[in-house]
């Protein structure tokens, strides 16, 4: 890319795959689960985890030089504080339908051990612009494995995508319902994002073996 | 009386932080190797949650929700600060552990040797926002249920920890696929055991109704937002489902 040397590319690379913050680092979690039951949630929940790690890396990557060490964790906390109610002022306004579906957990953005984690390893340390790069590629990878949790959670739990019947008709019967497919309720239990986690964390390490934990 | 004791046990088996919700993932997952170290964080959690919970519900009431501030006189009573919630709470929570750290570590030093080092991991755990944010949302009523909240959620993800740690010794012994060590057989087992958690929620749900609709909590509970109801929505509709095969 000429418009990123490749060293600044692989900040946003990096994250989509093998250093992504959810399967490989760990971080993040809570929010990934609950949200996930719907693709719609799911892509709300990315882009408003997108807009916080950007601007967020961006503000402490600028104030790195005059924020004292000891205090620092409340200054992060601070920052992110604001942001979030940014985002969440935003979705009341004008997705209140979608606001009520993430409830707390657009507040708990605040507490989402990536954020802190980006904040602490690398805006603390590094220049604006690549610790934005840094903030976006890191929110990506989260939001790629929350689409991937979404998507397959709402296609077999409702027989839906972003609300449309994509496999057909429960009720009147068409599509895939009429060869008797029914939707697997358990999918949109919250036990069940747990497990398909797991088997992403499975595929994903059964593919580049580099990543297999010792026991 | 009777409320206290059907949040405690809401709180702790049919609400769990961990298997309903997924707060407090990431400290879940990360301090669970061992049971000894997985018990020195679910005992700091616990006692954070029973601080910052009443604190906050404190905040929520005289200043935060709508109308809060007509103590201060009946020209106030129409501000509503609520959007400050969020950063209100994590600068208590904040505050609260670093202070709780400083008076532990001078009144207690064998205490503050085992919960210690968990202290400021605890200022960014999620479950203990998640708990102060439920408890706005849930519109608990008094402090008292507030303090309970606290405690019954933070005891409730003390379990979890616990369990969690306790299958994770035994399974280091055991043949695991190898892509699945570590992290992913520790995320299947955690679904597993949220299923067997959703069975305690029969015992609000699947129970008997007419003692249902005495407990004072029905009210609030349909004000609750609809995430934190789809476990137990689901749950019944679940049931029910199968009621209708059978």
């Amino acid at each position: 890319m000429a418009l990123l040397s490749k060293k600044d590319a692989n900040l946003i690379l990096d994250p989509l795959s093998d250093n992504n913050p959810i399967t490989i680092q760990v971080l993040g979690i809570c929010s990934a689960l609950a949200i996930t039951a719907e693709l719609k949630a799911s892509i709300v929940m990315s882009v408003s985890v997108l807009f916080v790690m950007g601007m967020g890396n961006v503000v402490i990557s600028l104030m790195r030089n005059i924020i004292p060490s000891k205090i620092r964790i409340i200054v992060q906390l601070v920052v992110v504080a604001t942001l979030v109610i940014i985002v969440d002022q935003v979705l009341k306004a004008f997705a209140y339908e979608l606001s009520k579906t993430l409830s707390v957990f657009v507040g708990l953005i605040i507490t989402n051990c990536i954020i802190m984690g980006r904040f602490e390893a690398f805006a603390l340390a590094n220049g604006t612009w690549r610790s934005f790069l840094d903030g976006i590629g890191n929110a990506a990878g989260y939001g790629i494995i929350l689409v991937i949790i979404g998507f397959f959670r709402e296609l077999l739990g409702s027989g839906t995508l972003l609300g449309y019947k994509v496999l057909g008709d429960p009720i009147a019967k068409t599509g895939l319902y009429a060869i008797g497919y029914e939707n697997n309720g358990f999918m949109l239990l919250s036990p069940m994002a747990l497990i398909v986690v797991g088997l992403i964390i499975w595929v994903q390490r059964s593919r580049n073996k580099d990543l297999i934990e010792e026991n | 009386m009777l409320e206290h004791v059907e949040l405690f046990f809401k709180s702790i088996f049919i609400d769990n932080m961990v298997f309903a919700t997924f707060l407090g993932m990431c400290s879940y997952l990360a301090v669970s190797k061992r049971v000894a170290t997985a018990v020195g964080l679910g005992a700091a959690v616990i006692f954070v949650l029973a601080v910052t919970v009443p604190l906050n519900w404190l905040l929520d009431q005289y200043l935060l929700r709508d109308g809060a501030l007509a103590w201060l006189g009946p020209e106030y009573a129409d501000y509503n600060l609520g959007f400050l919630s969020f950063i209100l709470f994590i600068a208590t929570i904040a505050t609260m552990v670093q202070l709780v750290e400083i008076v532990v570590e001078k009144f207690s030093p064998a205490l503050y040797n085992s919960l210690g080092i968990f202290l400021p991991l605890i200022a960014v755990n999620c479950a203990i926002l998640g708990g102060s944010l439920f408890m706005q949302s849930r519109d608990i009523q008094t402090l008292g249920l507030a303090f309970n909240y606290g405690l019954s959620s933070g005891i409730g993800w003390f379990l979890a920890i616990l369990a969690i740690a306790a299958i994770r010794e035994k399974i280091r012994y055991s043949n695991v696929p190898a892509p699945l060590r570590g992290l992913g057989i520790t995320f299947i087992i955690t679904g597993l055991m949220a299923i067997g958690f959703m069975s305690f929620g029969g015992m609000l749900t699947g129970g008997d109704e007419a003692a249902q609709e005495e407990v004072p909590t029905t009210a609030q509970k349909e004000k609750e937002d609809k995430i934190s109801e789809e476990a137990n929505e689901n749950t019944v509709s679940f049931n029910n489902a199968i009621k209708n095969k059978n």
